[in-house]
């Protein structure tokens, strides 16, 4: 695009007040003024949603023209001369302008929108003093749009923004405009409401006051709060966000733009999980267990007991016998901290990747898990194959670059455990068991490799045994050797499998041979940032490797230690195996807990409980999939007497007699880390590892499921608007028709789900595409809680 | 000479003197214009910039819809809104707090208001005599409002052709 525009013949230059401008050739009007700072009032346009011209607001004076015309709709031709502030013009916007408010309410003082509206705005430099319109104004009836998203629909202009939106880039046509003229009004088809992952966007893009946040609704007005810079704290994109904050809380989140991550739009789990951070079970106090009691104490007691906590067990059991586990979503900063308190110590386990299933390569893989293709590249794929994960749920931002991509006529392939509602036409979605998903992806390697014997790893031909996928891995390879630009995306289901090693490494093959990227997304905020800060057992700091590698996050739970040290997360929901995890945390002698919200497990099993600061509360880095660093402040003082977790390590450092822990700013952190890893080098390369072992194919059912679109960290978990969204509310277990039929299970139906010792009652979903064999359990959940392994052996029966 | 002598009969007769009495003999009998305060007041104008009130509609409800234009405006940064959906879905304050000690009487809030619910009426004369008291809550302002309703709408309609 941009090189189009460098080349002179492709540009035309045109004439507006006055002063000559260059433009795009095919380019509208409005994006040449807008280029050269001409305001041209709007409504209905916006640069990324398709052309409308029905609000008629940018009607301009073109010369040659017998009438006015709309600069949205105009393409610019050569000398072409405009005005855009002659009478004619001023004429013709004013005229407009009395049009658009004849029925618009004029009650701003009640509007949530008063004070950042468009209409607003412009009715200040258009309007007229006083309305003509003596006549009655039309009324209508106010949609339901579910729970994020407030409507008045009375004050709709019919600008069309939120159903170009939700067709163009939502993928879910779910408004439309009923009637014409004055019967006009934008509603949902069948009163379905609005349920796209990314719905909260018609938001920012209504003009004026007929969608507005039902969370925010007449909380604040625009120009009392605060705007402060933060970024994504629930995927590894780090989209970039802007808070609104007033009075120490946080009172909304928007869209901060950036076109190389997420353009002008951001998920809804990013826009609305602030909501969290003032659920009922905020930790507010620094907690300690005294015989089975819980007493709130003051900082100084909280702090000296978990002191006294790690010490005694380093002393008495030994530094092996003390572990850290830390959340993928907490910052660098925080994660610098642990690593070197827990390496003071003298113990070496720390993990953050929590909801990781195979660490046996994890000597051998880059320096961080790496998206080897930059985002802004998503959107220009021919081939994608996605391969474990639904990135819809996963990634919502790179859904959308992916949507993007098929608009272009990519195609792209899923394979993963569990068919998903994809918001686009994909090339086709293979249900496979995770079983054979290593079969199915080394049989593509092997129709890849085809006739060269030498490139030929060890062991590759015999994880493929007899694949079941029939003809799919033939199509596969084929798809990715054609295409021109293809790419892997790796979701966290590869990350949560238990033979991940063996799929990573495979893909490299893959991707070297068909000259395709890769890109491992992970998940929580800053896995690459856990990598680079040494909060893994096996690097240090910066990235350099550990002589003797301490326990990983799984072994920390399987072979249970004496104190552990948390950090941000919930075990028993966010573990990979949450069964181990409750088990282990229960049976040790001590337990230090950091933490935002009052789990109801952590009640049970930790003996200090200190409140730490959420999302917006404190200030730090985290590092993007793209190795992107990003850092934001906090923005918010912490409820109650919580404080930045930065601060907490800092002093049990220093109380640990820790060298070095003399932090006064969370950036000293941050540059000292920054220094130690150096220019980040995004690299996805493994080398090829011959498998430990082949191939299991286990009896009886397989659950499978990554975390829930709102379920993965405690904070959408707590963000009430979220959590009463469909998306939220699918059933907790989902199984083909046919199981369903073996086991006699209705849909909506309850069965008792058991993995392991441990047993839950889950409420049964059937759907077509759920591979055989294959119990869809997504992890985060209510009735997921404790129960074993994302992905292990279960039984299924009804309760 | 003469001068000495115009001086000794001055004040010989206290000419001064009765010069001064006779001022004081006229506005003895002069209508008076001293008022015996608090027994007596002197008069008010109906645009009286007093203690706040916010006021009802006549059927009861508050006039107050939360818009927080009166907050914006202040400019000595007196008053405090907290505002949320009302259980009807409506736009109401939750809280609403002046301070006395930062108000300067401007009466800007009183003419930024879109309902003309917050207002300051006549009432000068009033007191605090903890910490604390210097800020009124809403639920002190409605009492305000609600006790005076009549004069502050008998004065708003004397002020009306002049808005």
């Amino acid at each position: 695009m941009n090189a189009k525009v460098d080349n002179a013949t492709d540009t035309v230059t045109i004439e507006v007040d006055g002063v000559e401008i260059q433009a795009r050739k095919g380019a509208m009007l409005i994006e040449a003024t807008d280029n050269a700072d001409i305001h041209v009032p709007r409504f209905c346009y916006h640069r990324k949603l398709s052309i409308a011209a029905n609000c008629r607001m940018c009607l301009v004076d073109v010369e040659k023209a017998p009438k006015p015309l709309p600069a949205c709709a105009t393409p610019v031709a050569d000398g072409m001369k405009v005005r855009t502030r002659s009478e004619r013009a001023l004429k013709a916007q004013k005229g407009v302008m009395e049009f658009l408010l004849i029925n618009h309410p004029l009650d701003c003082p009640i509007c949530d929108q008063g004070g950042e509206c468009e209409l607003q705005d412009l009715a200040m430099g258009y309007g007229r003093g006083v309305s003509r319109f003596s006549e009655r104004k039309r009324v209508v009836r106010d949609e339901n749009l579910g729970p994020l998203i407030a409507t008045e629909m009375t004050r709709c202009i019919h600008c069309t923004r939120c159903v170009r939106f939700l067709d163009e880039v939502a993928g879910q046509p779910e408004l439309g405009g009923m009637g014409r003229g004055e019967h006009m009004t934008i509603s949902t088809y069948v009163e379905r409401g609005v349920s796209s992952e990314m719905s909260g966007n018609i938001i920012d893009l209504c003009p004026v006051g007929a969608l507005t946040s039902k969370p925010f609704r007449f909380s604040a007005r625009a120009w009392e709060m605060l705007s402060h810079p933060a970024v994504s704290p629930h995927d590894c994109t780090g989209s970039n966000l802007q808070i609104h904050h007033l009075n120490g809380r946080v009172k909304r989140v928007v869209p901060r733009e950036q076109e190389e991550i997420n353009e002008c739009w951001i998920a809804d789990r990013d826009r609305f999980s602030y909501q969290g951070l003032y659920s009922g079970d905020r930790l507010t106090a620094p907690m300690v267990k005294r015989d089975g009691e819980w007493h709130e104490v003051d900082w100084e007691t909280a702090l000296g007991e978990a002191a006294e906590c790690l010490r005694n067990t380093v002393r008495e059991h030994g530094p092996d016998a003390l572990g850290a586990l830390i959340s993928p979503s907490a910052t660098v900063e925080e994660m610098y901290l642990l690593g070197r308190l827990v390496r003071g110590l003298g113990s070496r386990n720390i993990d953050a990747r929590i909801r990781t299933g195979d660490f046996s390569d994890q000597i051998a893989r880059p320096p961080f898990p790496a998206s080897g293709l930059p985002l802004a590249d998503i959107d220009r794929l021919d081939t994608v194959l996605v391969f474990g994960g639904n990135p819809r749920n996963d990634h919502p931002i790179i859904n959308h670059r992916l949507r993007k991509a098929t608009l272009n006529g990519a195609r792209i392939h899923f394979v993963d455990p569990c068919s998903h509602d994809i918001n686009y036409p994909v090339a086709g979605q293979y249900p496979t068991h995770p079983d054979d998903m290593v079969a199915l992806l080394a049989a593509v390697a092997e129709s890849l490799l085809e006739g060269d014997d030498a490139g030929f790893p060890d062991g590759l031909r015999e994880l493929i045994g007899e694949t079941p996928a029939g003809g799919l891995a033939g199509k596969l390879a084929a798809a990715l050797a054609e295409s021109d630009n293809p790419a892997i995306l790796l979701g966290p289901m590869v990350e949560a499998h238990p033979r991940g090693a063996v799929l990573r490494s495979i893909a490299q093959i893959i991707a070297r041979k068909a000259r395709a990227r890769v890109a491992i997304l992970t998940d929580g905020a800053n896995t690459a940032g856990a990598w680079l800060a040494g909060a893994v057992p096996h690097r240090e700091a910066g990235g350099g490797a550990v002589d003797r590698p301490g326990l990983d996050a799984r072994a920390m739970m399987e072979q249970p230690l004496r104190a552990y040290l948390l950090h941000a997360l919930e075990p028993e929901q966010d573990c990979w195996d949450a069964a181990a995890a409750r088990a282990a945390l229960e049976q040790a002698d001590s337990v230090v807990v950091m933490t935002t919200f009052l789990g109801e497990g952590m009640q049970r099993y930790a003996d200090v409980l200190l409140p730490v600061g959420g999302f917006g509360e404190t200030s730090g880095s985290f590092v993007s999939v793209e190795g992107r660093w990003q850092s934001f402040p906090g923005v918010a003082p912490p409820q109650g007497q919580g404080r930045p977790a930065w601060k907490v390590l800092r002093v049990l450092g220093n109380l640990l007699e820790v060298d070095g822990f003399d932090y006064h700013a969370s950036d000293e952190i941050t540059d000292e880390v920054r220094g130690l890893c150096g220019e980040l080098q995004v690299q996805t390369e493994q080398p090829w590892q011959v498998p430990e072992y082949l191939r299991t194919q286990g009896q009886g059912l397989v659950r499978a499921g990554t975390a829930g679109i709102y379920a993965g960290d405690p904070l959408v978990r707590r963000a009430e608007a979220l959590q009463a969204t469909p998306l939220a509310r699918e059933p907790d277990v989902i199984i083909g028709p046919g199981l369903a039929r073996e086991l006699e299970l209705q849909d909506g139906s309850v069965a008792e789900v058991r993995q392991g010792d441990v047993a839950a009652r889950a409420v049964v979903g059937i759907r077509e595409g759920v591979a055989e064999g294959v119990v869809w359990m997504p992890s985060g959940s209510a009735a997921a809680a404790g129960l074993g392994p994302l992905i292990g052996p279960v039984t299924l029966t009804r309760a | 000479m003469s001068s000495a002598v115009n001086e000794f009969i001055r004040s010989f007769f206290l000419v001064e003197l009765l010069k001064g009495l006779r001022l004081t003999g006229r506005n003895l009998f002069k209508r008076k214009v001293t008022i015996q305060y608090p027994e007596e007041k002197a008069p008010q104008s109906p645009r009286f910039r007093g203690l706040h009130a916010l006021r009802r509609y006549p059927n009861g409800e508050e006039r107050c819809i939360a818009c927080k234009l009166c907050e914006a405006v202040c400019p000595a940064l007196a008053i405090t809104i907290e505002s949320e959906p009302r259980e009807d879905g409506q736009r109401r304050t939750t809280r609403y707090d002046i301070d006395l000690f930062k108000c300067i009487y401007c009466g800007f809030c009183e003419e930024s208001c879109p309902v003309d619910s917050i207002v300051e009426t006549r009432i000068h004369e009033y007191h605090m005599e903890a910490r604390g008291e210097n800020i009124i809550t809403k639920q002190a302002l409605l009492a305000i409002g609600d006790k005076y309703e009549q004069q502050l709408a008998r004065d708003r309609a004397m002020d009306a052709p002049y808005r």
